[in-house]
Formats: structure tokens, sequence, C-alpha cells
């Protein structure tokens, strides 16, 4: 097996595209290839990756990055200083150092936005899928209850929600999830039905898989890759959300640095010390188009078809 | 032959009454599912709050004989599905409960404050519209051009921006720095005296009583909300629009128009955007109900005595009724507007008719 890539003198850019893989794996690695090369040839996607992984480096180093405390300031001397100098996006009325605030809070984002999407997708993709390759009245029931979720205001109902279970990262990230995963019922239902009726679950079936396995196994991968474009597109209303819960005084809690939470406590200060609230609007705006743009190019990527859109 | 003729158009035009009221049918089920399944979401939120309603209304030091009568009377010791009943027949009568922060019945409240959500969303998506729908085709006509690119940017900014720090840096810039516009709340207090409110709606109150200083006032107060959200429903019809437009662009028919020797700029707004147009009222109708959202958090930013801020007000004073009456509210609001977009599509689109 070893000869081939020692006799031919391919590059691995010719391995990567040969018309025939050797292996399943040559030819998983070639597919991939194919995409990151589609991918990488949309300027503005590389720069939602980058801005992607920026943020997940931040969250990961914050104590190594961070120059100060982002919980503790000093009332006496650091109150309220703009930009520059000793503290880059300058301090808020509690002395803290905006910059540390908002490296640590760049850990909470990510913690919405993943535990969102962690319970949000699944529930979809286990409410489409059943309700596609079951059909029936089982899809009747299932589907009507996701277009009720669909017909409610997002944000209005995880108000209520939160308002209900009490303020606090956690129920923010429970209502968040509650009111965002019919889209994915909706889609993974679509994906569904395209391939209930192919030869290949034919053949399954004829083996004699269960309808269990059917659908976890069968019909529930070929549902991830859009899936997972849908999600990605998704996350910057998440984090939109969950600023505004923030912003709103229903998210995250002092001295917790949230970002939504930061701006809402910088709005005293916005007619003097502008900073401390458009600092953390811009890491928001920074993040949410990093997303966007991610989301935009990986569908893009695996979707040729659907670029128009 | 004529006879035969008469019969079988009869019997058609039967075939087409009954499939007529068998889709009524089912669209007014499907409606008065989704609204029981809104006032199934509020009442199970008002259950799980942990707020005891009896305690609430009768203090902690309240012997138990007065918790057991408030209990009975509220209803409390009935089955769940009796509640339930009980609580929608009382929604359904517009009784939302008494707000605990202003002592009004809720439905009160609510009609006295949205007239002002209204306004401003209205106007928000009278903007948005205005200028994205223009923009979408301008994008798609000049495909991949500048235009195009910088709608996708405008859009994609759009998309990614916190509104309510957007409205934050507005006011700081527009307001307080240019002194361009009116700061927050929807008229200065000079006019409490001299101007009075008919329908809630101030522009149309002013307009109607030719009250121009008023109206110059009111206009400079609403104007940066409603760009706000203008923008907001600007980023999302744009590219909805684009996206449609060169649907329709690489259709046939343009391309015979084209042969017909019909000028581009005909082709383009008369004949694409005249099909484009049916989605397009669906994508603004959906806007318009976004826009209703996106108002509780602009609402809270500008000072606008909204059904978004009487939410926020509600929320921090753990006013539940009120809470969950604009739930419902706005809710209503949200099924009415997916359903006239729904009905609107079917009406302006021949095929669905045909069908």
């Amino acid at each position: 097996m070893s000869e081939t890539a020692e006799t031919s003198p391919q590059t691995l850019r010719d391995w990567l595209l040969s018309e025939r893989p050797q292996s399943r794996m040559q030819a998983r690695l070639g597919r991939f290839y194919m995409i990151w090369r589609r991918f990488t040839a949309n300027k503005l996607a590389v720069v939602g990756l980058v801005i992607i992984l920026a943020l997940l480096f931040v969250a990961a180093f914050a104590d190594l990055l961070a120059p100060y405390s982002p919980t503790v300031g000093d009332l006496r001397t650091t109150r309220l200083l703009p930009p520059g100098g000793e503290f880059l996006l300058g301090t808020d009325d509690q002395g803290r150092d905006i910059l540390s605030r908002l490296i640590y809070g760049s850990r909470l984002t990510l913690y919405v936005v993943l535990l969102v999407a962690i319970i949000a997708a699944p529930i979809g993709l286990l409410v489409g899928t059943v309700a596609g390759y079951a059909g029936g009245w089982v899809d009747a029931v299932l589907m009507r209850i996701t277009d009720i979720f669909l017909a409610f205001p997002k944000l209005i109902l995880a108000l209520a929600f939160v308002a209900a279970l009490g303020p606090g990262i956690e129920n923010a990230v429970i209502a968040i999830a509650i009111t965002s995963w019919p889209p994915y019922a909706r889609m993974a239902r679509a994906e569904t039905l395209t391939v209930r009726n192919s030869d290949y679950i034919a053949a399954v079936q004829l083996m004699g898989a269960s309808p269990t396995r059917i659908v976890v196994r069968h019909i529930m991968p070929l549902c991830l890759s859009s899936l997972i474009v849908r999600v990605t597109l998704d996350m910057a209303g998440i984090i939109l959300t969950a600023a505004g819960l923030g912003f709103l005084g229903l998210g995250a809690q002092p001295p917790l640095p949230e970002w939504g939470a930061m701006i809402a406590s910088g709005r005293r200060f916005i007619l003097d010390q502008w900073w401390v609230a458009a600092m953390p609007g811009l890491a928001i705006l920074i993040v949410s188009l990093g997303f966007n743009l991610l989301g935009d190019g990986l569908r893009d990527a695996l979707d040729p078809r659907g670029s128009n859109q | 032959m004529a006879s035969l003729d008469l019969t079988q158009t009869a019997g058609r035009r039967r075939a087409r009454v009954i499939k007529f009221a068998i889709s009524i049918g089912t669209f007014l089920a499907i409606v008065a599912t989704t609204y029981l399944g809104l006032l199934a979401v509020t009442f199970f939120i008002g259950r799980v709050i942990p707020i005891d309603p009896v305690l609430s209304i009768v203090g902690d030091r309240a012997p138990a004989s007065t918790i057991a009568r408030v209990r009975q009377e509220l209803g409390l010791n009935e089955p769940l599905y009796t509640q339930f009943y009980i609580y929608v027949s009382k929604v359904l009568q517009g009784d939302f409960g008494t707000s605990v922060l202003t002592t009004n019945p809720v439905m009160t409240d609510i009609r006295r404050v949205f007239p002002a959500t209204m306004e401003l969303a209205t106007l928000g998506t009278i903007i948005g519209s205005l200028i994205g729908v223009p923009l979408g085709v301008l994008a798609a006509v000049k495909r991949g051009s500048f235009i195009d690119q910088t709608v996708r940017v405008i859009g994609l900014f759009g998309y990614s921006v916190p509104i309510f720090w957007l409205g934050l840096i507005a006011l700081l810039i527009f307001y307080a720095r240019l002194g361009w516009t009116a700061g927050p709340g929807r008229i200065d207090v000079v006019f409490e005296y001299t101007f009075t409110p008919i329908t809630g709606f101030y522009i149309i109150d002013a307009i109607m009583q030719r009250q121009w200083d008023a109206l110059r006032n009111i206009l400079s107060h609403i104007i940066l909300p409603a760009c706000l959200l203008g923008y907001y429903s600007l980023a999302y019809v744009s590219r909805m629009t684009r996206s449609f437009m060169l649907n329709e662009l690489e259709q046939e028919y343009v391309v015979a128009a084209r042969a017909k020797g019909l000028s581009e700029s005909r082709i383009i707004w008369r004949h694409a955007l005249r099909n484009a147009a049916v989605p397009l009222v669906t994508v603004i109708a959906l806007s318009y109900a976004g826009l209703l959202e996106g108002s509780v958090l602009t609402e809270t930013v500008f000072a606008w005595p909204g059904l978004g801020q009487y939410i926020t007000n509600s929320l921090q004073n753990a006013d539940m009724n009120a809470v969950l009456g604009g739930t419902i509210i706005i809710g209503s609001v949200f099924i009415a507007l997916n359903l006239v977009s729904d009905l609107l599509y079917r009406t302006l689109d021949p095929r669905t008719r045909a069908r």
C-alpha cells in the first residue's frame, strides 16, 4: 500500500484530487480538500473563520491574555479612564479594565452559543427526522408543534421564560434553546423527505434494520452538513439574543463580564464616557459578523446550489 | 351537449366550492391550534414561575384560612385542564388580569401603549422597504459589482449589530453631539398640555389637529428609532429582494422581453420585480413582525412608551400578568401577520389560485 506514495512523484494536492482514490480515507480527505478550496476562495469567509478562531483562542487563554482582573478594579484611581495609555480600551465605573472584561466575556459568549447549539440542534434534528421518516399522524403532530413554535416571537418568548425561571445565564440559555429549535426541525424534515424513498434506505429496510437504526444511522448523518451550516448562521442571532437579554438584566448577573450587561451598565455614562458602552458593543458586532461570514462561506462551500440566497 | 356541459361546469363549481371550504376550514383550524399553543405556553410559564400567586396577593403573614380561600377563588384547586380552560376563556375575553405595577387591568395598559409601538414599527417597515427593495434590485441587476458588495456588507452589518447598542451610539452622535434630532421619548414635555392624543398614533393625531409645531417635534423624536428599526428590516428585505430578483432574471420571459426590444429598466421594474413582488410581500410582512419584536430593545433605549418598554418595565418588577399579557398580544400580532402574508401570497400569486 505504501508504494503508491513512494513510486509516483505525486504532490499532496494531486493525491487529494485523485480521480481514483485508493482508500476510503483518501476519498474523504479529497472531498474535504475540495470543500476547503471552495471555502478559502471566498475571502470574506476566511475573515469570518479567523475571527472565530481568534475568539476561541482568546477564550481559551483568557487568564494569560487579560492584563487585569475582570471583576476587581481600583475605585479610587482608575475609574472611567478613557482608552489609551495604561488601559487600552479604558475602564468602567468600577475602575475595571474593559479589555480584560471583554477577554473574559468571550468565554461567556462561547458558553451561551455552544450550549444553545448543543441543546437546540439535536432536538430539531430528532423532531425533524422522526417526523419526516414516520410520516402520517406523527409527522402532522410534530410539524404542527414546530409551526406553533415557529409562529412565536422568539425574543419575547425568551423574555417571558427568563422572567418566569429567574434571571441568570443558564436560564437564558434554556430560554433561547427552547425558542430556536423549530427551524432545525423544519430543515431536517425536508432533508429526510428527499432521502426517505431512495434506494439505499429501501436496501437497509430489506436488511431488517429497525426504524430507529435507519433514522439514527442512515438519515441523521445526511442532515448534518446543512444543519451545521444553519447552526453557524444562527449563532450570530443567538449571540444577539443573549446580549439583548443581558442588556435587559435577564442574562448573566454582575459581576460577570457579559457583553450585553456591560453595555447596559455603560449606558448611564454614554454621553461623557462613551467607551464604556461602545467597546462591548463592538465586540458583539465583530463576533457575530464573524459567525455570519463563516456561515455564509460554509453554505457556499458545502452547497453551491443555494449560494444565491 | 350543452346541458351536459352545464352539469359538468356546475359539478366542477361545486367541487371548487367544497375545496375552498375545506381549505378555509384547515386554515382556521391551523390558526386556532397555533393560538391555543401560544396560550398553552404562556399558561405554562405562568405556572412554573417561582412566585406563588396566592402569596403575592395576601402576603406571607396571612392566616391559613385566608390562603385556602384565595386559592379556591383563583381556581388553583381545580385540575390543570380546568384551570387552562378558565385561562383561555378569560384571555379570549381580553382579560389578562391586573397589573401589579400600574394597578390597571393589563388590557387597558396595553391599549394605551400599543399605538406607540405600532407607529414605530410601521414607520420602520416603510423606511426599510422603500430603501431595501430598490437596493436589493440594484444588487441583483449588477451582480458581483461594487453596488452588490456594498449592499451585502450593509446587510451583513445589519444582521450582526446589536440593535440596542446601535441605538445608544445613534443617540450619542445625532442627539448629544450633533443635536440634529430630539432625544428619547415621543414628544417634548412642552407639548404635554397643548397636544392631546386621539388615536395614540401621534403623527396622525398631529396632522388631524393641524398642530404643525407638535408634528415637527414628534417627527424629530421618531426619526432615530424608526431609522434604526428600518435599517434592521432593510438588511433582511434587501437580501431577500436580491435573491428573488436573481431568480426572476434567469427566467425565460426576461430573455423574451429583451428579444422583443424592451428597455432594460422596463424589464427590471415592470416585469421581473412584479413577479418577485409576490414572495416579497411575505418577507415584508414577516419583517414587520420582526420589528414589533425588535421594538422591545429599541424602546428601552429610546424611552419610547410602547409595548416593549411596558414589558421590560413589568419584567423588572416581577409583574407576570403584564409580561404574559404583552407576550400574548405580540404573539397574536405575529400569528396574524403570518396569516396575512400567507393569504396575500395566495391571492397575489395566480398559480396558487389555479390549483
